[in-house]
């Protein structure tokens, strides 16, 4: 196990190395920097602030100071917010993107889980096609659409939630359901199967015949089982609730990293472009890694290699 | 059975083997099972007459997707503009319509991206195993890794917004999948005996693999493929919806539905129908591709 951490963790090096540089460059080459405006500053103005931001360096120069700076952990000063670092920006903002993704997450396996189970238990009921339907809603109405629905439908004709902000509790609830309700659909037509194909197996029916109750089997004997293909795809999951998080910050206009990473792409912030990248990046390979881990525990076959 | 008595003429051999063979091959057997699938018909045929009335429907239309009407403003839904129009006054049913060729040809044509160098990547991989195998395969275990839509969304806004470059993009983003199923596809299939027959005939590789290979991984192909196209779909109309796609006053049904949502509270019709057609396509597609997963027996493309 130790030695499959070791591992894992040298191959993000070079791959977060790759992404960094890739995306480095990608930034430079692209037509218009952040200091081209719509009202021109004076050429002294712009040559200060080209020097100020390192910016008049030869590309290479660049590149190797940003690689120093990080190697300290220091993402360097954003471009459009002056006086502000990107980590002071990210700091700020990444807080809420995580509490809006962990409450997505959680609602997405509440539902996603139970209504697996009851619809794997009551199989060909109308429990189980009420579920399915359901779930299938989830898969196929976009998020972009059920957020302003929901809004549409609780917050403007109800009157029950705000339509936007991000103050008290009750403004977590329509961007966290939906965001979490594709997943819970995923989640749900996984588990589905995923259950009745374990409880087809010999080792449930011998736990029947020793009178196990249904509530043990299900839970201690079956779920572990039935839970692989879940995990397996709470890494994908994970990556779409993060990235998926920026189209409810723009619905829900709610201050997270997702809204103001795609406006720092649209205003050439280099630094926070590249810096929102590479959190993404780690986060995204780190979970993964879990997910993993996760699964071996869940299914001793599987080794560490 | 027997030759029709109008045709004499043709051998009575010839007629039975075409009998027998229209009756059992493997294909014309999920064409069955498919017909029987209720949902699937159902959505094979709603998606038909969508992209028909997609591809014809506008040039029967008295209106344009641009005629703008700003004496008219936002209607609600009549008899002059079936289902209203737009706050410029634009009739929401033609650009609903003329929104539909772009978001089904942007699924089509990226699928088609996706599927090309998916295929030709898995059965490479598959077909060569050993060191190319692991190198390749290990590609995609990191590319899985990569935060794809950020670079898809950085891209798009760098590199102006155009189409091609969305294909790409998106394509770029959706192959991994195919590639680790043809992969999974071919080793079982290089294990097989007429594959074996075929090296032995001293056939090419090239030969081997896109003549007796790929024809024979093609139904997990296309059933991957039928569930891919939502996907794609649902990707164009995430960045649209994030200002990144097509720019007006061209239309998809992302756009529709972003500015719909942007003007709902008054001019609810602007995102409900946009919604609707959209959502019941994706509906349609993946009963379709579900459809044909239980059709073609194909258990590789599960999840």
């Amino acid at each position: 196990m130790f030695r499959f951490l070791v591992r894992r963790l040298l191959q993000t090096v070079p791959v977060l190395f790759v992404i960094l540089t890739a995306t480095f460059f990608m930034v430079r080459f692209v037509p218009g920097g952040p200091f081209t405006a719509e009202k021109s500053v004076a050429p002294e103005i712009q040559r200060n602030l080209e020097a100020y931001y390192g910016l008049n360096q030869p590309l290479w120069r660049q590149y190797l100071d940003y690689l120093g700076r990080l190697a300290h952990g220091d993402l360097g000063p954003s471009f459009k917010y002056t006086n502000r670092t990107v980590n002071e920006i990210i700091a700020d903002k990444l807080p809420v993107s995580l509490e809006l993704g962990a409450e997505a997450l959680v609602i997405a396996l509440a539902l996603g889980l139970t209504a697996g189970i009851v619809a794997a238990l009551r199989r060909n009921t109308w429990i189980d096609y009420a579920a399915s339907s359901l779930a299938m809603t989830g898969i196929c109405v976009p998020t972009f659409v059920m957020g302003p629905l929901l809004v549409l439908l609780f917050a403007i004709q109800l009157g029950w939630l705000n339509a936007s902000g991000w103050y008290a509790w009750p403004d977590r609830l329509l961007p966290a359901l939906t965001l979490g309700f594709v997943y819970a659909a995923y989640i749900a037509r996984l588990t589905r199967g995923g259950m009745l194909e374990v409880l087809h197996q010999d080792f449930i029916r011998t736990a029947r015949a020793k009178g196990a109750s249904e509530i043990r089997i299900v839970f201690h004997h079956a779920l572990r089982g039935a839970l692989l293909p879940v995990v397996s795809f709470l890494g994908p999951a994970i990556a779409g609730i993060l990235t998926g998080s920026f189209v409810i910050e723009t619905i829900f206009q709610i201050p997270g990293l997702g809204r103001e990473f795609v406006n720092s792409a649209f205003n050439r912030d280099y630094t926070l472009v590249l810096g929102t990248v590479i959190l993404y990046a780690t986060l995204l390979i780190a979970l993964n890694l879990a997910v993993d881990i996760v699964l071996v525990w869940l299914n001793p076959r599987l080794k560490f290699e | 059975m027997t030759p029709p008595p109008s045709a004499p003429s043709i051998p009575p051999t010839f007629s039975v083997v075409a009998e027998t063979e229209a009756g059992h091959s493997p294909w014309s057997d999920a064409w069955h099972r498919l017909g029987r699938n209720r949902l699937a018909v159902a959505g094979g045929c709603l998606l038909l007459v969508l992209a028909v009335a997609c591809i014809v429907g506008p040039w029967f239309s008295a209106y344009s997707y641009e005629d703008q009407n700003l004496d008219l403003g936002a209607a609600p839904p009549g008899a002059q503009h079936w289902l209203g129009t737009d706050t410029l006054g634009r009739d929401l049913l033609v650009r609903i319509l003329y929104g539909g060729r772009i978001s089904l040809g942007v699924g089509l044509c990226a699928t088609m991206v996706a599927l090309s160098l998916g295929v030709t990547y898995g059965a490479i991989a598959g077909f060569f195993g050993g060191k190319t195998d692991m190198f390749l395969m290990r590609v995609v275990d990191i590319m899985y890794a990569l935060p794809f839509t950020i670079f898809v969304i950085l891209l798009m806004v760098f590199f102006g917004r155009n189409i091609v470059l969305l294909f790409l993009a998106i394509g770029a983003v959706e192959w991994l999948t195919m590639a680790r199923i043809v992969r999974g596809q071919v080793m079982a299939l290089k294990k097989m005996e007429f594959i074996e027959a075929a090296q032995v005939l001293g056939f090419g590789r090239r030969r081997i693999i896109f003549r007796h290979m790929i024809p024979n991984v093609l139904g997990p192909i296309i059933v991957y493929a039928t569930l891919t196209i939502p996907a794609v779909m649902l990707l164009e109309a995430f960045l649209s919806f994030l200002g990144l796609g097509v720019q007006p006053p061209m239309s998809s049904w992302g756009t529709l539905i972003k500015d719909g949502a942007e003007k709902m509270e008054e001019f609810p019709w602007l995102i409900l129908y946009p919604g609707a057609i959209f959502s019941l396509t994706l509906f349609s597609l993946n009963f379709v591709g579900d459809g044909l997963r239980d059709a073609l027996d194909v258990r590789a493309a599960k999840d």
